[in-house]
C-alpha cells in the first residue's frame, strides 16, 4: 500500500480541503489508472487520547473501508487545529484500476464540537452519503452535524445503561437511519433462527413458542434485548418490562394472543461482545438452542417426542472488526426491521 | 416454502430485512466429485458459503466419481482443492466442520449400485437429520453423461422425494448443437419437471452481468434510447489472450462458437435487448429473454458466409513471447477446422430492435483479455460545429464492460478548451470498483445456493436453451458441412483475422480491443 501525505499546524478547513484537492489531482496525474473510492463519508469525532485505538479499530474493517474517513480527534484545552491528510492506494498494474482511500485526521479542542459543522462539511466528499461515529459520546458534536449526517452508527453495548442506549437510539431514529452494532450482533443469529423456522413443517412452530432464553456477554444486554425486541416485533407479541432477578439477567413474559411467553435474558461468561446463545421453546415439547462453538454455532433440539439431536450450523465469526465493516457496510442499505426491534426491545427494559 | 427472488419469504416473518434468504436442510450430490471443476470451483464455492454462514443448518455432501477411494481420501481432495483456490482464508474449524460429514461414493454413472448406494446414505443423512432433507444433484461430469445419470436417478426413484425437494443442476454444454440439445431436454424431462431442473450458465451468476438488468432497469436514462431509433449498432466482445491452455481434448471438439457464443454471449445478447420483465423472478425474466432470442433471425444456408466468420489463431507474438498457431498446440490434430475465433453479425426481428446490426466477437490469442458490450448510438441529426482541427463529433457510445474491470462508460463530444469550438470526444467512467465496498461472490457460489434454494431466475429453461442452439445451429451446420475452404488465420496476439471487418457495414469498424 503506498500513501501520499500533506500535514499542517494551525490550520483550518479550506487549507484541508485544498490539500486533499492537490493530493488527487497530483495522483492522478501521476497515474491516470488510480481513481478516489466514491461510496460514503465516515465522520469519526472521538477523545483524542483513544485516537490511536479508534484508528486500529477502522484499519481492521476488512473490505469494508469508507471512501473518505475523517477523523475528529478532541483534546480538552486545544486552541488550533492540526490535520493531516493520507491517500492511500495500490498502483494497479496496467490496463486496470486502482483504488485511492482518503483519510484526514483533524486534532480540534472541546470549543470546536459546538460548530463542528462548519470544519467537517467542508472537507467532506459533498456528494457521499455521510456516516457519523462517535464512539466516546461528544452529544455537542452529534448535534452540530446532525443536520449533514445522513446515517448515525453507534453501538447500544457500549453505553451502561441499555435502557438509555435504546432510548437514545430511539430520538436519533427520528433525525437520520441509525445502524446499530448491537443489533449487527445480532444478525447472525436472526438468520439462523429465520431459518430454522422457514420449512413448511416448522413455520406452524412459530405461533406455538412458549420461552425465548437468550444467554448474551454482561456487557452486551442491549443486543438481547434487541434480539428479543425483534421476535416481539415479528411475531406480534405485546412485550412487557422484563425484571431483574439478581446480577445474573432479566425476566419476564410477552403476551401473544392470551397466552404468555417466557423471556429471559441471562448473562455468560463469553470474552467477545454479543450473544452467546439462544434458546426457542415452542408447545408441546419442541426446543431449538444455538450456542457459539467452534467453526459456527452448536445446534441442539428436543422434538415433542423427547428426541433430541446436536449437529453444528457452519460459520466463521466476523470478529468485531468484521462487526464495525458490516456497520460501515450497512450504511448504504436499509433494514425495515430494526425500528419496529428497537420500539419493542424499549418496552422490555426494565422500569 | 420457496422464497421468491425478492427476498420475501410469503409466510415467514422472521425473513423480512434479512439480506440472506432461508436455504433448507439439503443433501448436496456432487456427480464428477474429483474433477476439475469440482476442484476448482465448487468446493471452494461450498467452503465460502460455509464460511460465511450461508449454508443451511443442515447440510450433507455426497461426491460421485469413478476412482476408487474412500471417505477420508475425498476429504483429503476437498481440503486440498478449498486451501488452494478458496477466496477466503479457511478457518480450521469451519473447514473440518464441513469436511467431516463429506462422503464418497465410488462407481460409474450406469451402475446401479452406485445409486443404491446413494439412496442409502441418503436415507442415513435423513434419519440422522429427523426429516427428509432436500436432495440436489449436480452433474459436474462429461456431458455424455447427463442423459445417463437422470435415467438411472429415475430407475432408482430419487427424482421424487415425499417430503423434501429434489432438484437437478446440469453444467454447461447442455447438448453440442440443437438436435443434442432437444433429445438432451427430452430425456432429462422423461425424468424430472421443468421445475426440478437448473442448467446452469455461470456467467449469469455474475454480478456484472446481473448489473446489466439493474443498468437498464433502474435508471431512465437509458430507456428511451435503447431502441432502433437511437441506437446505430451494437458489439458484444469476449476476447482471450490465452490459447488453448493444454484443454485440446475439450476444444477440437466444441471450438469457439460453441464454448462462447451459444452461452454466454447470447445470454447478454437477450440481457441487453429483452423488454422488461415485469418482476425479478424466474419465469418472468426468462420468458422476456425467450422472446427475444426468438426473434434473432437465424441465417438461411446461404447467408452463413455473410453473416459469419470463423478463422484459426496462427503463431504470433504474445506478452511478448512467441507462441505456437493453433494446429501446433498439443493434441491438435495438424489438419484441425475448428474455430479458435468466431464473429458473426445478428438482427433482433421485432419492433424495437428492426434493422440493427449485432457484431459479436469471440476469440482465443487476442490481443487482449476484454468482455464488453459497446452500444453505439446514432449521429446527431444536424452538427452547427465545424469539425476541422480536431476529431470532430463522435457518435456516443455506452460501453459495459464484464471484465477484467466492471463498469460502464459514457462517450460524449466534449469542447476542446481555446478560442475555437472545437470538439473532441471524452469519457465518464463508472467503475464498480471505487463505487461498491464489497467483493463480488464468486459466480458458483451464488448458484449453487439459489438451487439450493429453488429460485432458477438465473438459470436456463429448455425453450431458453433451445432457442439458443437454434441461434447458431444453422452456423455449425454450415461450417461443418464445408470441408474445404481454408479456415481463415490470424496472428496470435492480433485483434482477429481481417476477414471479420467484412461484416460490418457502411464506415463502421470494430472497436480496438
Amino acid at each position: 500500500m503506498s500513501e501520499d501525505v500533506w500535514s499542517e499546524h494551525d490550520t483550518n478547513p479550506d487549507a484541508i480541503e485544498a490539500a486533499l484537492r492537490e493530493l488527487l489531482r497530483e495522483r492522478h496525474a501521476a497515474n491516470d489508472g488510480l481513481a478516489p473510492a466514491r461510496v460514503l463519508n465516515l465522520v469519526v469525532v472521538v477523545d483524542r487520547s483513544w485516537k490511536g485505538e479508534i484508528a486500529n479499530r477502522l484499519e481492521r474493517v476488512g473490505r469494508y473501508h469508507a471512501s473518505r474517513t475523517v477523523l475528529c480527534a478532541v483534546e480538552e484545552r486545544r486552541e488550533s487545529l492540526d490535520a493531516v491528510v493520507v491517500m492511500s492506494y495500490e498502483e494497479p498494474v496496467p490496463g486496470s484500476i486502482g483504488v485511492i482511500r482518503e483519510q484526514v485526521e483533524i486534532d480540534m479542542g472541546e470549543r470546536h464540537l459546538a460548530r463542528l459543522d462548519t470544519i467537517v462539511d467542508p472537507v467532506i466528499a459533498s456528494e457521499l452519503p455521510t456516516t457519523l461515529w462517535c464512539p466516546h459520546g461528544h452529544e455537542r458534536a452529534v448535534e452540530a452535524l446532525l443536520g449533514m449526517t445522513d446515517v448515525l452508527l453507534l453501538d447500544s453495548d457500549d453505553e451502561a445503561e441499555p435502557a438509555e442506549a435504546l432510548a437514545r437510539a430511539v430520538e436519533l431514529l427520528d433525525s437520520a437511519y441509525v445502524v446499530d452494532l448491537a443489533w449487527l450482533r445480532t444478525t447472525p443469529w436472526r438468520e439462523r433462527l429465520a431459518a430454522s423456522f422457514d420449512p413448511r413443517q416448522r413455520l406452524p412452530d412459530l405461533r406455538r413458542i412458549s420461552g425465548l432464553a437468550v444467554r448474551h456477554k454482561q456487557t452486551s444486554t442491549a443486543s438481547a434485548l434487541l434480539l428479543a425486541g425483534w421476535l416481539s416485533s415479528r411475531l406480534h407479541w405485546q412485550p412487557e418490562a422484563l425484571q431483574a432477578v439478581d446480577s445474573s439477567g432479566l425476566r419476564g413474559a410477552a403476551q401473544r394472543n392470551g397466552d404468555q411467553v417466557e423471556i429471559e435474558l441471562l448473562s455468560a461468561d463469553q470474552s467477545a461482545p454479543g450473544l452467546a446463545g439462544v434458546t426457542i421453546s415452542c408447545q408441546p415439547g419442541f426446543s431449538l438452542s444455538l450456542d457459539r462453538g467452534p467453526g459456527g454455532l452448536r445446534a441442539r433440539e428436543q422434538t415433542g417426542q423427547g428426541t433430541k439431536r446436536e449437529w453444528q450450523v457452519l460459520g466463521a465469526s466476523r470478529g468485531e472488526g468484521g462487526i464495525l465493516g458490516e456497520g460501515v457496510r450497512q450504511a448504504l442499505l436499509r433494514d425495515p426491521t430494526y425500528g419496529p426491534a428497537l420500539d419493542a426491545a424499549r418496552r422490555l427494559c426494565p422500569q | 416454502m420457496s422464497a421468491t427472488a425478492t427476498g420475501e419469504s410469503a409466510e415467514n416473518p422472521l425473513v423480512a430485512g434479512l439480506e440472506r434468504l432461508p436455504v433448507h436442510p439439503t443433501s448436496l450430490v456432487i456427480f464428477g466429485g474429483t474433477g476439475d471443476l469440482a476442484h476448482r470451483k465448487l468446493l471452494p464455492a461450498l467452503y465460502n458459503l460455509a464460511h460465511e454462514g450461508a449454508l443451511p443448518e443442515r447440510f450433507e455432501m455426497i461426491g460421485v466419481a469413478r476412482r476408487e477411494k474412500e471417505d477420508e481420501a475425498f476429504q483429503d481432495m476437498a481440503r486440498e482443492s478449498i486451501e488452494r483456490y478458496s477466496r477466503t482464508k479457511p478457518d480450521p474449524d469451519v473447514l473440518e466442520g464441513l469436511l467431516s460429514d463429506m462422503r464418497y461414493v465410488p462407481g460409474a454413472f450406469d451402475d446401479d449400485e452406485v445409486y443404491a448406494e446413494l439412496e442409502r446414505t441418503l436415507k442415513q443423512f435423513d434419519e440422522q437429520a429427523g426429516e427428509q432433507l432436500d436432495r440436489v444433484f449436480y452433474l459436474s461430469t462429461a456431458p455424455q453423461f447427463f442423459p445417463v445419470i437422470a435415467g438411472k436417478l429415475g430407475e432408482a426413484g430419487l427424482n421424487r422425494a415425499e417430503q423434501a425437494e429434489v432438484r437437478i443442476v446440469i453444467e454447461k454444454p447442455f447438448g453440442y448443437d440443437l438436435a443434442s440439445a432437444r433429445s438432451l431436454n427430452t430425456e432429462v424431462l422423461g425424468v424430472f419437471e421443468e421445475s426440478q431442473v437448473f442448467r446452469i450458465d455461470h456467467y449469469l451468476g455474475k454480478e456484472t452481468v446481473q448489473n446489466l438488468m439493474a443498468l437498464r432497469f433502474a435508471n431512465a436514462l437509458f430507456e428511451p434510447v435503447w431502441n432502433r431509433n437511437f441506437i446505430d449498432n451494437v458489439q458484444i466482445t469476449a476476447a482471450e489472450d490465452i490459447g488453448i491452455e493444454g484443454r485440446a481434448g475439450y476444444y477440437e471438439g466444441a471450438g469457439a462458437l460453441r464454448d462462447l457464443v451459444q452461452n454466454h454471449m447470447l445470454q447478454l445478447l437477450a440481457l441487453l435487448t429483452m423488454e422488461p420483465p415485469a418482476a425479478f423472478e424466474a419465469n418472468r425474466l426468462r420468458d422476456e429473454k425467450l422472446k427475444v432470442l426468438e426473434a434473432i433471425v437465424p441465417p438461411a444456408p446461404e447467408e452463413v458466409g455473410a453473416m459469419a466468420v470463423r478463422a484459426q489463431y496462427a503463431p504470433g507474438v504474445s506478452g511478448g513471447s512467441e507462441v505456437p498457431g493453433y494446429r501446433e498446440e498439443e493434441g491438435v490434430a495438424a489438419d484441425s477446422r475448428t474455430e479458435t475465433y468466431a464473429a458473426l453479425r445478428l438482427h433482433v426481428s421485432n419492433w424495437r430492435w428492426a434493422g440493427v446490426p449485432f457484431y459479436l466477437r469471440t476469440g482465443k490469442r487476442l490481443a487482449r483479455k476484454v468482455t464488453e458490450i459497446a452500444v453505439t448510438l446514432k449521429p446527431v441529426p444536424h452538427l452547427a460545429f465545424q469539425s476541422s482541427g480536431s476529431v470532430g463529433v463522435q457518435c456516443n457510445q455506452i460501453v459495459l464492460t464484464v471484465q477484467p474491470d466492471e463498469g460502464v462508460s459514457v462517450s460524449l463530444g466534449a469542447k476542446i478548451p481555446g478560442p475555437r469550438m472545437r470538439i473532441r470526444p471524452v469519457n465518464m467512467e463508472f467503475r464498480y470498483g471505487t463505487s461498491f465496498m464489497s467483493q463480488s461472490p464468486e459466480a458458483y457460489e451464488r448458484l449453487i445456493l439459489d438451487a439450493m434454494r429453488g429460485d432458477a431466475t438465473l438459470f436456463t429453461r429448455n425453450d431458453e436453451i433451445e432457442a439458443l442452439w437454434g441461434v447458431i445451429d444453422p452456423i455449425l451446420t454450415a461450417w461443418h458441412e464445408d470441408t474445404s475452404s481454408p479456415i481463415p488465420e490470424y496472428p496470435a496476439g492480433s485483434a482477429g483475422p481481417a476477414q471479420a471487418d467484412q461484416l460490418l457495414d457502411g464506415d463502421r469498424h470494430w472497436r480496438r480491443l
